[in-house]
């Protein structure tokens, strides 16, 4: 069970995530969009689903990531990710319910490139009595 | 001109299990549900299925070819309702279309429609757009 004090923390990662040409490639081509100079809309899951997963592995948080299912995803694109951008992701556990013994976890993750705003998602996602 | 109403044209994307492999390795997200049909049905899956964000990411294709470009999208949400099943050696159907719900200037909303062999996969799928003018000649 996920502690109740986590939610509200923001977990803020140490390193800088490079987003390279060829992983914007790979993304678009898996979607078959030929414009590659910036990424696609939902390219930013790729470094979130990873970095949040790191950042709220803390044992103190309690959250299960064998069990999740992915409930809904929401982005919100300031301007879109090139190739070269240096971002670093923050993620926090905003909301926490228990439905029908399933827990419901909403973690919303910003990508900052200096102290610019770059991408906001919110990823609902829950755990699997 | 786009006016509130209108609906656009479906389009169809297909979905094997070579792209679930391609989309885990594009997003990293290795989760065996989504190329492991036996671990799949081991976690109670009627088969593979395939990725959501896999589903939104095609979605995404289709909402930024009518905007005009991968630039285009300011907001963009959807919840997995249903999964898609993607049995081996077949193609599966994922079926987009979309609703204009509102038009500010340059600035349009979109509710989306997601099926896949009838199915809704996708549910309050939304977009908020900024039309790139096309310059015709």
């Amino acid at each position: 069970m996920l502690n109740p004090d986590s939610v509200g923390r923001t977990f803020t990662g140490a390193e800088l995530v490079t987003v390279t040409q060829s992983e914007i490639d790979a993304f678009a081509d898996v979607i078959g969009e030929a414009d590659r100079s910036v990424a696609p809309p939902t390219f930013s899951i790729r470094i979130t689903l990873a970095q949040s997963q790191q950042l709220l592995s803390d044992p103190d948080v309690g959250l299960d990531w064998s069990r999740l299912v992915h409930g809904d995803q929401k982005f919100q694109i300031l301007r879109p990710i090139v190739a070269g951008d240096q971002l670093r992701c923050s993620s926090t556990i905003e909301n926490y319910k228990v439905a029908a013994g399933n827990e419901i976890v909403t973690v919303r993750s910003d990508l900052h490139s200096g102290d610019l705003l770059v991408v906001s998602t919110w990823s609902t996602l829950v755990v699997r009595a | 001109m786009i006016e509130v109403g209108e609906v656009l044209s479906a389009k169809v994307f297909w979905i094997d299990r070579q792209l679930l492999k391609a989309y885990a390795n594009a997003s990293g997200d290795q989760n065996p549900i989504h190329q492991d049909e036996a671990f799949a049905k081991s976690v109670g899956l009627p088969d593979v299925i395939a990725h959501g964000m896999l589903t939104m990411a095609l979605v995404g294709k289709f909402v930024t070819d009518f905007a005009g470009g991968s630039a285009s999208v300011k907001e963009f949400s959807g919840r997995f309702v249903k999964p898609v099943i993607v049995p081996a050696g077949e193609k599966v159907d994922l079926t987009v279309s979309a609703t204009i719900t509102e038009v500010n200037g340059n600035e349009v909303r979109l509710d989306i429609s997601a099926t896949s062999a009838g199915v809704k996969v996708l549910g309050m799928a939304k977009a908020l757009i900024t039309l790139v003018p096309v310059v015709k000649s």
